[in-house]
């Protein structure tokens, strides 16, 4: 399971950060396409926040959904996962949004 | 509790030296802290183990808010590309083998070393949750190994591989092929610094594969398809599963190869050597 991995690394980037700082609060966007599971993150978040800055904090995660730009025709189209065509019927196409594994902000209890 | 896999105790991931015999432990790239240190911004720092930070690196707002925008993999990423600045200054190729477990990659390892040992220095970085036994079998293959043990961690990372060679120490114009841990979900997130993904997809798996692990056929210029000797016995299509590959990933190259009996062998022999000396000669001046 990589996501106990990446809460891992997500705690280490808050807390680095959060310089000591107890932090209330945790955004991440994660893409639907990213390979990553937001409820996994969310089940790991807590033991491995434990004893650290964002031990209380609440995990915000946003979900981001996925779409492409087809490389044939040039439109863009959602992309629910990569099993998906393009309209034009094209399977060559870039993901441009829903890869995203992002740590977007955090709030600190209290601003000093 | 270790931070890689949740288990209490003996999770660490270790590297064991199949040359020198030694063993020692890997911080992850989420708790190293010694060192060298990189943020999330790509500032580097240089740190004793236990350092005081005392500055910030994101404004904090008066809200109590710290814009961050930092992607979550981005130290992983940031290891990734020295370990690809240092392979492309010594012109080695590097291949960050995946498969699911059981599709024969270290078996196909052992054929290629065999047949390559003469006229190129290949060099082996083995990712496994527990055992040296792959490890050993590179090691009498006649390859220089170092076995990674990532304790119950899915994956190899780019530190562990920085690790691993710094251990081989791999000359110029050598090959280094990473076996990552068998898994084909964790490994396609994980960029190492190799110059491209290989995919070993054994017949025995089903035609679907492609189509239930679309992240790692995507992310994989080659597909091996393996264990084509057992064809006969199997209710297994080749061209419902090369239909699959290309479905997924319409650029990538697939070979038919039995790494048991020898099939196909001098095709993917033939592709490393044209990667090799691509890579010597994207590094020459």
């Amino acid at each position: 399971m990589h996501e106990l991995a990446i809460t891992a690394s997500i705690v280490e980037l808050v807390a680095e950060a959060a310089r000591g700082r107890p932090v209330r609060r945790v955004t991440l966007e994660i893409g639907k396409l990213s390979g990553v599971v937001p409820d996994a993150i969310a089940f790991c978040f807590p033991e491995i926040a434990r004893g650290t800055p964002a031990e209380t904090a609440r995990l915000d995660i946003k979900e981001i959904s996925g779409r492409a730009l087809c490389e044939t025709c040039g439109s863009e189209f959602p992309l629910v996962d990569l099993l998906v065509r393009c309209p034009c019927g094209s399977i060559r196409f870039r993901p441009i949004a829903g890869e995203e594994l992002n740590l977007r902000s955090i709030e600190l209890e209290e601003v000093s | 509790m270790c931070a890689t896999c949740g288990c209490e105790g003996d999770g660490k991931t270790m590297l064991f030296n199949l040359q020198t015999r030694q063993s020692g432990e890997i911080a992850s790239v989420a708790d190293t802290h010694a060192h060298e240190h990189v943020h999330a911004d790509g500032t580097w720092h240089s740190h004793p183990r236990d350092h005081a930070h005392d500055h910030d690196h994101y404004p904090v707002r008066p809200s109590g808010e710290i814009d961050i925008q930092a992607r979550v993999l981005a130290k992983n990423d940031a290891l990734a590309a020295q370990n690809r600045a240092w392979f492309a200054g010594r012109e080695i190729l590097a291949l960050n083998l995946v498969s699911a477990p059981g599709a024969g990659k270290t078996t196909l390892l052992e054929r290629t070393i065999a047949a390559m040992v003469g006229d190129t220095p290949l060099f082996v970085i083995e990712g496994d949750q527990a055992t040296s036994n792959d490890g050993e079998r590179i090691r009498a293959a006649g390859a220089p190994a170092v076995q990674v043990n990532t304790g119950s961690g899915c994956h190899l990372d780019a530190e562990m591989v920085r690790r691993g060679l710094a251990e081989l120490r791999p000359p110029p114009g050598a090959v280094v092929l990473i076996e990552n841990v068998g898994n084909l979900v964790c490994p396609a997130l994980f960029d190492l610094g190799e110059h491209a993904k290989v995919t070993i997809f054994s017949v025995t798996e089903g035609e679907d594969k492609p189509l239930k692990y679309p992240h790692m056929f995507r992310a994989s210029e080659l597909v091996l398809l393996n264990k084509i000797d057992l064809l006969p016995h199997l209710d297994f299509d080749v061209a419902t599963a090369r239909a699959n590959v290309a479905c997924v990933n319409p650029d990538s190259t697939i070979i038919e190869i039995s790494a048991l009996i020898g099939e196909g062998l001098p095709d993917w022999l033939q592709w490393i050597r044209a990667r090799a000396a691509a890579a010597r000669e994207f590094a020459a001046p």
